[in-house]
């Protein structure tokens, strides 16, 4: 009999606990609200949120465990167990509980509550730490795959909205596009090194110093490049991010410009500096272009748009950028020193909880049809609601990078580490274009501060603060502010995530 | 929050944290504003006021408890802040910083009491009380991030004071003001993290801490003047020197008269003094190797300001202009490296604001009184209101350096300073001199003069409560234009240590402190 003699690998279930618990989670919740009738309102959701919780505990004891034994590899060196996979997690799992608070009321405002989205969530959940965990390139893409069908479900989930149906259908041709890119650069890059676990790739530069098939990997790195790109939105593969995000429910919009690009990111370092430390001569320049183009389109182009959720999309784009800079310096350290990987990890955190708070005021701003997203719509809402408006301005400033604020923290750990690593030009480029992208803010300030209500304005639906999305809304605002204040305990955490469980190399 | 517990450190250390209070005083203050409840709105008002005053008395003490001959910081706190980033808390004051801190500790209450918001009292004071913690933050930061976190954050009040209690264009100017000042900050941020980065190597570790990084730095020359350049942009838009300019005029004539006021009497000065406390002190030589270049972008300011001051047609307009005249002079004091042209440059900063200070919230009192500034408009107001007109009299012939009265002890020690070390500059500014009195004078013949017609016959007299408010700018710009002594006395020690530190030959010897002393 052919596997009869094949032993699997040793498992240590409890390493996987996060994940076995969003599994679990996820699928009893669509399995048991399938099987009894609907439950009462929130449950859906806070069960969810629970979920996310649970699995994060999970995450912080296996952190606390990390302290006494060394970070590893789980099932046969297909998974990394260290201090990076488990900040991405919690960075994650952070996404999933603010977006199922947000996306309570949002479904039931528009007569679509469910269990499916928050399943969805999990799922996706599970696809994106699977990635942040990867080390293995085939693994990364099926972390990869899981989390993005969900999100193309997810994107099209409100029925009854075309844009929503149109947001879906584009995520999903171009999404699959790119997954083919990345697809067909793992197959290079197998081709070239042998392998497509990170131990193999990073042992058969070792073992042949000279490296003959040099060229088919360089093709395969542009080709994963160009499809963890597209994940992350960075220029010139962001093109799909206005119109996704435009179109797709607002909530679920706020998981993708959090929990997705986290685990784009987070699978970008692993790629990158964690197994092609080798060829970091060659995949960093094009790191800095892509850096450059994407801080200048991002800025830019948000300036002429009049829709804020087109705006946002936008400025999502422009914090790419950023994050690239910590990518680009984490190559030039090889990530075993300096600031560039815990500045690109930070970041992610940081912007994750900012913009969920941000779409989080814009879905409540949306009004029931998620249609009313155009800067004209949130003219006076600080007479209306001053505290909403308050927590907006809060989340807009902190995106600017005022001091202070969570923002602030984040752009300066990134700008620190490229300067600690000499790439001055980048970091005068980012501050520049930090300027270009403050105008988009303050025209969403101006409107929601210094325009008064014109006529027609009385007619509309008054905005409505419901209670798990304000609570979202002010775990959200108090983050940004104590971050911004007191900052040093996460700068600490996230000083760690360089401990990999590999043999990092370069430097 | 981690700033009050620092507070509670240092009073169990028994000694009073007497700048962190300055700071956290009127950040109090402003938070309190905010949380007075709907049904009281009376106690807005009173609150805004009480914790303003007493953060100017504070100052004030300090003020009394300033040891006179001094050159280091005094009242120095610091503690840890991030500490994975090497950034403390860390305030100090010297009598470079001593006198712009009472300044602007004095000038909020005033400006509070000088003008009412006409709609939306409460977030207008509290953002008034933000910005003032900001301000006194930033001249009493002694950390180069914590310095820049002032620095920035002053932005988001000064933002919305213009844009949501300005004129008719305030967005737009509320706008420009922050995306310039953020522009030149931009440049500021990566020069600061540099700087700390590169001096890692002689420091021996990452810190932010300003003392020890001019003690320490060691950087080469070519390097410095880089890193002079990132700083020297930012304070360029903050003063504003020549050609990076343009949204003062916009800013000031916009904004309401307590922004108004606080614009060009305080945060201007975070400009210059910027140069003097991080650019020059961080980076000397540097600093005098691009001398050439501020001295003339100083003297284009003094220039140019004077010509566009004449040219305006609106009341509020001329004293904007008139700033940038008036920073071109403090900028070439600050250039010319002499004890004398620096003191001057200090001491003008003071006079500036108090003098162009409550210009302001006169041309505000004859805005609220006529609801327009138009030059044209105005006429023979001296017949209708004398004592109005007075008033005017004396803040403007101080503006315009008058003897005896503040501005001329400033201007004269510049002048007389820089003509040492900067000759050609110096003589074509004191032509600056000149103008000033043009400018000023021939508005004041427009507006005050002649024949009151049928609008302006029935303009208000000075009333108490204005006359109130006024008196302690009248009272300052006479008593240092008589006897400057006391603040010089206070501020060369300083400025003397920065040239020294500076390793600058001090040409002009101390000329005010040798006569007077045997």
């Amino acid at each position: 009999v052919i596997g009869a003699d094949f032993v699997g690998p040793s498992i240590d279930w409890f390493a996987l606990t996060p994940l076995l618990v969003l599994l679990g989670g996820g699928l009893t919740l669509l399995v048991a609200a399938a099987l009894t009738p609907a439950w009462p309102k929130r449950a859906y959701a806070w069960v969810t949120v629970a979920v996310a919780l649970g699995a994060m505990v999970m995450t912080f004891i296996n952190w606390d465990n990390l302290s006494d034994s060394k970070p590893r590899f789980l099932i046969g060196n297909e998974l990394s167990w260290d201090a990076f996979s488990m900040f991405g997690t919690i960075t994650i799992l952070v996404a999933v509980a603010l977006a199922s608070m947000i996306t309570d009321d949002y479904l039931r405002r528009e007569g679509m509550e469910g269990p499916e989205v928050y399943g969805l969530y999990l799922m996706s959940a599970i696809g994106g730490i699977v990635m942040v965990m990867s080390n293995d390139l085939v693994v990364l893409f099926l972390g990869l795959e899981t989390l993005s069908i969900s999100l193309y479900v997810l994107a099209a989930s409100h029925r009854k909205r075309i844009e929503s149906q149109e947001s879906g259908l584009k995520y999903f041709v171009l999404g699959g596009f790119s997954s083919a890119f990345f697809l067909y650069g793992v197959a290079l890059i197998y081709g070239g090194t042998g392998s497509t676990n990170f131990n193999g790739i990073i042992a058969t530069f070792d073992k042949v110093p000279v490296h003959r098939n040099d060229a088919i990997v360089l093709v395969g790195i542009a080709l994963l490049l160009v499809g963890l790109s597209f994940k992350v939105s960075a220029a010139p593969f962001h093109v799909w991010t206005p119109d996704v995000y435009q179109g797709a429910p607002t909530p679920v919009t706020a998981f993708m410009a959090s929990a997705s690009k986290v685990a784009a990111f987070a699978a970008m370092l692993r790629v990158l500096v964690v197994a092609l430390p080798q060829w970091k001569d060659d995949w960093q320049p094009v790191i800095w272009t892509i850096a450059v183009i994407t801080l200048l389109v991002g800025s830019i182009a948000a300036v002429v748009q009049t829709n804020v959720k087109r705006m946002l999309a936008y400025s999502s784009v422009s914090h790419a950028g950023y994050i690239l800079i910590g990518v680009e310096a984490a190559g030039h350290a090889g990530g075993s020193t300096g600031q560039g990987m815990p500045s690109a990890m930070l970041y992610l955190l940081l912007y994750s909880v900012l913009v969920c708070g941000t779409f989080a005021v814009v879905t409540l701003v949306s009004r029931t049809g998620d249609a009313a997203t155009d800067l004209g719509s949130f003219r006076g809402l600080a007479k209306q609601k001053p505290l909403l408006a308050l927590a907006l301005t809060v989340f807009l400033l902190a995106q600017a990078g005022v001091p202070l604020t969570s923002g602030f923290t984040a752009k300066f750990g990134v700008i620190q580490a490229a300067v600690d690593e000499h790439s001055y030009a980048l970091a005068v480029i980012a501050m520049v274009t930090a300027v270009i992208s403050a105008y988009l803010y303050l025209r969403i300030m101006i409107s929601v501060w210094m325009s008064d209500s014109e006529t027609g304005d009385a007619e509309r639906e008054a905005i409505r603060v419901p209670f798990s999305t304000g609570v979202a809304i002010a775990l959200c605002a108090g983050f940004t502010l104590l971050v911004g204040f007191y900052p040093s305990w996460l700068i600490d955490a996230s000083d760690k995530v360089i401990q990999v469980a590999h043999p990092v190399i370069g430097g | 929050m981690s700033a009050s517990l620092l507070a509670a450190q240092e009073l169990v250390g028994g000694r009073f944290p007497i700048l962190t209070a300055l700071i956290l005083v009127p950040a109090i203050g402003a938070l309190a504003v905010v949380l007075v409840s709907k049904r009281r709105p009376e106690f807005v008002k009173l609150l805004a006021l009480l914790s303003s005053i007493f953060t100017g008395a504070i100052s004030v003490w300090m003020l009394a408890s300033f040891k006179t001959g001094e050159a280091g910081f005094q009242f120095t706190s610091k503690h840890e802040w991030i500490n994975a980033w090497g950034i403390s808390w860390h305030l100090g004051v010297d009598g470079i910083s001593l006198f712009l801190v009472v300044l602007t500790a004095v000038l909020f209450p005033l400006a509070i009491l000088a003008a009412d918001p006409h709609h939306d009292e409460k977030p207008y004071l509290a953002w008034l009380l933000l910005l003032e913690a900001g301000v006194l933050g930033s001249f009493l930061s002694l950390d180069l991030f914590l310095f820049f976190v002032f620095f920035e954050i002053v932005l988001v009040p000064m933002y919305f004071l213009i844009g949501g209690w300005g004129y008719d264009k305030r967005v737009y100017a509320a706008t420009k003001f922050f995306l310039y000042t953020m522009f030149g900050s931009a440049f500021m941020l990566v020069g600061i993290i540099a700087t700390v980065y590169i001096a890692k190597a002689h420091v021996g570790h990452i810190t932010f801490d300003l003392i020890e990084l001019a003690d320490k730095g060691g950087f080469a020359a070519s390097t410095s003047r880089w890193l002079f350049f990132a700083f020297a942009v930012a304070f360029a838009v903050k003063v504003p020197l020549f050609p990076l300019h343009t949204w003062l005029p916009d800013a000031h004539t916009q904004s309401p008269t307590a922004g108004s006021v606080v614009l060009a009497g305080v945060m201007l000065k975070l400009g210059t003094y910027g140069f003097l406390r991080f650019g020059i002190y961080l980076f000397p030589q540097a600093a005098r190797h691009s001398r050439a270049v501020f001295l003339t972008l100083a003297v284009i300011g003094i220039l140019y300001g004077a010509i566009a001051a004449a040219m305006q047609k609106d009341l509020k307009r001329v004293v904007a202009y008139s700033s940038v005249a008036h920073l071109g002079f403090i900028v070439l004091g600050t250039f010319a490296f002499t004890s004398q042209s620096v003191s001057g440059g200090v001491l003008q900063m003071i006079n500036h604001g108090v003098s162009t200070g409550a210009l302001f919230i006169l041309v505000g009192w004859i805005y609220e009184r006529r609801h327009t500034r138009e030059i044209k408009a105005l006429k023979g107001l001296q017949k209708v209101a004398p004592v109005f007109a007075a008033a005017f009299t004396i803040v403007m012939l101080s503006s315009i350096g008058v003897p005896g009265l503040n501005g001329f002890v400033g201007e004269f020690l510049i002048l007389i300073g820089s003509f040492l070390t900067a000759r050609w500059w110096t003589v074509v500014a004191a032509s600056g001199v000149i103008l000033a009195a043009l400018y000023l004078l021939w508005a004041y013949q427009r507006v005050f003069h002649g024949e009151p017609d049928e609008d302006n016959a029935t303009f208000p007299e000075l009333r108490w409560k204005e006359g109130a408010v006024l008196l302690p700018f009248i009272a300052a710009i006479v008593f240092v234009g008589v006897y400057p002594k006391p603040l010089l006395d206070r501020i060369e020690p300083s400025v003397k240590a920065l040239i020294t530190h500076g390793g600058y030959t001090d040409r002009g010897s101390v000329i005010v402190n040798a006569e007077e002393q045997p």
